[in-house]
């Protein structure tokens, strides 16, 4: 019982940290800059930040089990391409079935990584380290070394990233998809049965296999989510560009998995919230959209995200250590 | 098989024919016979000593990382900076050689940076030892690459074909044999020797196996992590002039990706993410296997992208099959 006492204890101060780290961000960067705290400047950055918002997300429920994912840059190119090649060749075709194609492709993706990785007993790195290589040139094959360019998309596809009728009229239809991913995994992963099944995988799979969860089907299914999202996020990318390029999403995976770290996800599993990953996400968007704005020179900013994220996880570790501490001593009180 | 301690460290080995001939590395080398018969009929020059070298100096560069990567993977660990610090490293050799530094000081600044890259990676993840590797080598790899961009921007550095000796690095040869191709042989040698031979060795096989027993058996756990991350900082350095040396010029965003391609290289030698398992000469033909199917594609215009999906798969059936050879005969008894 006290395990479970210490762990959300730990989780609840891990938002306020990523709060408080949040909101000095913004005062610096408002001081600097008046025009950063906005809401038509936060839309833009909710806008432009989606994507990685979105599969962050997949991320944390893939790291929850203790696997990891870094094929997802490479499958949202392939269903994002799919889609966009049959968009090109079926122009009358509505936004509902382009995206419905590329959450296809997607979840295809995702249920044969899944099965590599838990029937096949594959180590997850392996898998999805395949899985990046194979998928990419299948994006390229796929389109034949072509893109599929601006002119060859419908107008409501490309408006779809611009206009705001999901939202009635006041917020960005990318905005509303993200907020709605993020409350239903909220909702999934805290009060659901399936959602709690992750968490004890992932925390410890022995117990859980013990106490009649079959773990395959866990893992199988957090890899399907997975490529669900990263389907979504393809369309949601291709709409947004408004063109499909072979090389689209490359190195993606590298922010998304950063996004989670800095977020509190941890990569032995187990170990992570939903409102945890929406900070850290938010956290490495307003670094990336405001360093610029602040008058950062471009070179500079990738050395900044690397700083931060070694000295986000060295801290996590120090303040782990500092708690633990804590808590043996009243224990031993 | 006995250590230095007397004690049977790892599995013990058994000359049964019919294990031998089960073992991955006969597989691998007869994957390696076959894209070389393959090569034959693709190209009528490459049967011939120059044909073979010029084809084995167009990936022995990247080969250097691939050696401590064994190291690595073998304690049940990853390293994901190498391309960065390669990038690094090369950078600074530029930056110093245009400073008017002699080349051959600008090489001791290129690998005392790279160790010095590898040696930050050790000491944080043994003073921190919950840290996953992969994580903080994600940060440190994002971090590196940007420290290369604040000291070139967009520019390049070169003006190394100047110097006669060092171009020779690369392109030069000791009668018909390339320099770097003796060089990588006796690295090679050295890490095999190490890897089977040496007390080092089997300590690493045992941190690799279970790094608790190891350290309560006696074994510096800690340390020996720290000189592997070291060496393969220093390793990717000597990548880096070599690489230098083959371009004659460089740039921030050069070696992008290396770090996968030496991992792959790695497991398709047998050596599993887990640890502990795996033996150097399988890496070896891996090495060779990857880069003759690569270089024998390209000669005949195969795209690189059939490639990628070619090594994509190799690398998930690499371990695929083994495991589901190992479920069925386990389902018949």
């Amino acid at each position: 019982m006290s395990k479970k006492w210490n762990f959300k204890k730990f989780t609840s101060s891990r938002e306020s940290s990523l709060i408080f780290v949040l909101i000095i961000l913004c005062a610096l960067i408002q001081m600097r800059n008046h025009e950063f705290l906005t809401l038509k400047m936060f839309e833009n950055l909710f806008k432009n930040y989606a994507v990685i918002m979105i599969l962050a997300v997949g991320m944390m429920c893939v790291l929850l089990i203790g696997g990891i994912d870094i094929s997802i840059g490479s499958t949202l190119g392939l269903s994002g391409m799919c889609a966009s090649l049959f968009m090109r060749d079926h122009q009358e075709a509505p936004i509902l079935v382009v995206f419905l194609i590329s959450m296809a492709v997607g979840v295809i993706v995702g249920f044969i990584l899944g099965c590599i990785v838990s029937y096949g007993e594959v180590p997850p790195i392996i898998a999805t380290l395949g899985g990046m290589y194979a998928l990419r040139g299948l994006t390229y094959l796929a389109a034949d070394g072509q893109w599929v360019a601006s002119y060859q998309f419908t107008k409501a596809y490309k408006d779809f990233a611009q206009a705001r009728y999901l939202g009635f009229g006041v917020v960005n239809n990318l905005v509303v998809i993200m907020a709605i991913v993020y409350v239903i995994f909220y909702i999934f992963l805290k009060w659901t049965r399936t959602g709690r099944k992750i968490y004890a995988v992932g925390s410890n799979a022995e117990a859980a296999s013990v106490s009649g969860i079959k773990i395959s089907s866990v893992k199988l299914l957090c890899y399907v989510i997975m490529g669900f999202l990263c389907g979504l996020c393809g369309a949601v990318y291709t709409s947004l560009y408004a063109s499909a390029q072979g090389d689209m999403g490359t190195g993606m995976e590298m922010d998304v998995i950063a996004s989670c770290v800095v977020g509190g996800v941890s990569l032995n599993g187990g170990r992570g919230s939903v409102t945890g990953v929406f900070l850290g996400a938010l956290i490495m968007a307003v670094v990336g959209k405001a360093l610029p704005l602040i008058g950062v020179s471009q070179y500079w900013q990738t050395a900044i995200k690397g700083f931060i994220i070694v000295v986000t996880i060295v801290l996590n570790i120090i303040t782990q250590r500092v708690m633990e501490h804590k808590n043996m001593k009243e224990r031993g009180a | 098989m006995a250590g230095k301690s007397g004690r049977v460290i790892s599995a013990e080995r058994t000359h049964d024919w019919k294990k031998q001939l089960m073992k991955w590395e006969t597989f691998l080398f007869l994957i390696f016979i076959v894209v070389n018969i393959m090569n034959i009929f693709i190209s009528p020059y490459y049967m011939s000593v120059n044909g073979l070298f010029t084809a084995t100096s167009s990936f022995l560069e990247k080969a250097f990382i691939v050696l401590p990567m064994t190291y690595v993977l073998l304690i049940g660990e990853i390293d994901i900076s190498v391309g960065a610090t390669v990038a690094l490293s090369a950078c600074m050799l530029g930056i110093t050689y245009n400073a008017g530094l002699p080349m051959g000081a600008a090489i001791i600044v290129c690998l005392l940076v790279g160790t010095l890259c590898g040696l930050l990676n050790g000491i944080l993840l043994t003073k921190f030892t919950e840290l996953a590797p992969m994580i903080l080598t994600l940060g440190t790899q994002i971090l590196y690459r940007g420290i290369a961009e604040i000291l070139l921007t967009d520019k390049g550095t070169g003006g190394f074909t100047k110097v006669i000796w060092f171009q020779n690095l690369y392109w030069g040869k000791i009668g018909v044999i390339p320099v770097m191709f003796i060089v990588f042989i006796i690295c090679a040698l050295a890490f095999g020797i190490v890897m089977h031979k040496s007390t080092l060795g089997r300590w690493m096989y045992a941190i690799g196996g279970n790094d608790l027993a190891a350290k309560y058996s006696g074994i510096r756990v800690q340390r020996i992590r720290c000189i592997v991350y070291t060496l393969t900082g220093t390793f990717s350095a000597v990548t880096a002039f070599f690489l230098a040396s083959r371009m004659g010029s460089v740039r921030s965003n050069i070696a992008e990706g290396y770090e996968m391609e030496a991992i792959s290289m790695v497991v398709l030698g047998g050596v599993m993410t887990d640890g502990g398992k795996g033996n150097f000469p399988g890496v070896i033909i891996a090495v060779f296997v990857i880069g003759f199917l690569r270089y024998g594609l390209g000669l005949v215009n195969v795209p690189s992208q059939v490639m990628m999906v070619i090594i994509g798969v190799l690398l998930i059936l690499a371990v695929l099959l083994p495991n589901l050879a190992k479920k069925i005969r386990g389902v018949r008894v």
